[in-house]
């Protein structure tokens, strides 16, 4: 019974494992074969990959990203959970602030660009209150859905035992909002990151985005491919990274189990 | 709502905000309510539209048969998991300079994004739904004689409609995204396409004119998907519990 349960789970594994190697060795054979000009040999890719962006000079490109992504981001998550808890707190205000919030979510966030481009140039600033703004808007509205729907009970009593507002802030309203706080942290990352990659690619003279559609126009195809395949090992690691502190969050939630992406 | 448009309002008469950055909203408004008497407004709604829709479309259909093939076998479940996790998190951006190559700056490449970029959420749902459906039920059908397509008709649908249903509200504000951006990016006509061409041509108010058009045009499209999906599965345990992300 061991045995057999031994051999399905291995069976299993090969299985998970072995269907991607045999992907990648297709991919493989095949694009060395076919010849085409767009679809370049992997192992072409896989060096453009190595030198253009593992070596020394990739931090020129990668890190200027990154940099705008990481205060963006960050910048939307504290400005949207600090909002949020503001306006989840009364009615009234979630009442006047929804169909605004509702509206400005609506845009969607490539359109706001030739906004930001106009009102802050093409440089730094303008890059990072893009990534921002659009960011901010799930986090906003989650939170503010989070935080007005705690439990009431629980909130009254809370306040009846007279804990002073911080601390009901720190042990009450946000750990029971946080689930939602942190869903709509998730769409906000990934919208993040396509605002990262088109403001670089509308307006920029670094950065992922901008070396990827520059490979493009100059025809180095390679290079576009392996700047393709950073933009997926990033996408994939930030995603990883962002379940990882999910899952330390709301470790004590049980409810909590990976929501959708973009 | 209306204070913040009048404070808005106030800021850039007063010239506070610069006006040459900020038109005043009353004006943005005017300036939309001419846009929509104008055809060539239209023509670019319409191939925004366009865009959105066959794409979705597309996705659709792909994601649920794809979906429902593999969804139905452990071992095809299996298989494809590992792939499926490495691509699914590929932001969809990456893939513009691979659609100008391929298809060039015309509908297409705003097609092929818009596919591509709506197909995984409504694929992972679909796929959830399938592994969601209740063994016992799946039993009892097979074992009352039902046929493949009865079977689908009266165990499958049911359980992993829900799925499809959050996937497509989650896919339409997606392909949405990407059907601005692949005109703002790329070039294909569109409201995309305008808003850029206002921008570069100077006329302020005219850019925010569309971007509030496009914003009109994503929030209906929010509203409608997710009554449709309430609308459609008010029986459905789902919709009854709360939360979740919006």
């Amino acid at each position: 019974m061991r045995a057999l349960r031994r051999r399905r789970l291995l069976a299993g594994l090969t299985l998970e494992a072995g269907v991607p190697l045999a992907l990648l060795a297709l991919w493989w054979t095949w694009s060395t074969r076919a010849g085409l000009v767009f679809f370049p040999p992997l192992p072409d890719i896989l060096r453009s990959f190595r030198e253009t962006w593992l070596a020394a000079p990739a931090s020129k490109e990668v890190l200027p990203s990154l940099g705008r992504l990481a205060v963006g981001y960050a910048t939307a998550v504290l400005a949207g959970v600090g909002l949020g808890t503001l306006l989840g707190c009364s009615e009234a205000a979630r009442r006047s602030a929804d169909p605004i919030v509702q509206f400005l979510r609506g845009i969607p966030p490539p359109a706001l660009l030739p906004f930001g481009i106009l009102v802050f140039g093409i440089g730094d600033p303008m890059k990072v209150l893009m990534i921002a703004l659009v960011c901010l808007w799930p986090v906003l509205l989650n939170t503010i859905d989070g935080v007005g729907g705690v439990d009431p009970t629980l909130r009254e009593t809370s306040r009846v035992y007279g804990l002073p507002l911080g601390t009901r802030l720190a042990y009450v309203i946000l750990p029971a909002a946080s689930p939602q706080i942190v869903a709509g942290a998730r769409t906000g990352l990934s919208l993040a990151i396509i605002m990262m990659v088109i403001s670089e690619m509308v307006a920029s003279t670094n950065g992922i985005g901008y070396s990827i559609l520059e490979a493009q126009q100059t025809f180095r195809i390679p290079d576009m491919w392996a700047g393709i395949l950073v933009l997926g090992v990033l996408g994939y690691l930030l995603n990883g990274l962002f379940v990882l502190l999910e899952r330390r969050l709301l470790r004590w939630h049980r409810g909590a189990r990976a929501r959708e992406g973009v | 709502m209306l204070g913040v448009l009048s404070l808005l309002e106030a800021l850039t008469r007063t010239g506070v905000l610069p006006a040459s950055d900020f038109p005043p909203p009353s004006l943005t408004l005017v300036t939309l309510g001419q846009q929509l008497a104008t055809a060539g407004f239209w023509n670019a709604v319409g191939q925004t539209l366009a865009g959105w829709a066959s794409g979705l479309a597309l996705a659709a259909v792909l994601a649920a048969s794809l979906g429902m093939v593999i969804g139905a076998s452990d071992l095809a479940y299996r298989a494809i998991r590992v792939p499926l996790e490495f691509l699914r998190p590929i932001p969809s951006v990456a893939l513009i300079p691979l659609a100008i190559l391929l298809y060039g700056t015309g509908f297409t490449s705003k097609l092929f994004l818009v596919v591509f970029a709506s197909f995984w959420p409504l694929f992972v749902q679909v796929l959830y739904g399938m592994r969601d459906i209740d063994p016992l039920a799946m039993d009892t059908a097979r074992s009352f004689g039902l046929r493949r397509l009865e079977r689908v008709r009266h165990v499958i649908l049911p359980s992993t409609l829900p799925y499809l249903a959050t996937g497509l509200r989650i896919s339409s504000a997606v392909a949405l995204i990407l059907a601005v951006t692949a005109e703002l990016v790329i070039g294909s006509p569109g409201l995309g396409k305008e808003i850029d061409v206002a921008r570069v041509g100077g006329d302020g108010r005219l850019m925010y004119a569309l971007i509030v058009a496009t914003g009109v045009l994503g929030w209906s499209i929010n509203a409608v998907f997710s009554r449709v999906e309430r609308r459609l599965l008010h029986w459905h345990p789902s919709q009854r519990a709360d939360g979740g992300a919006r």
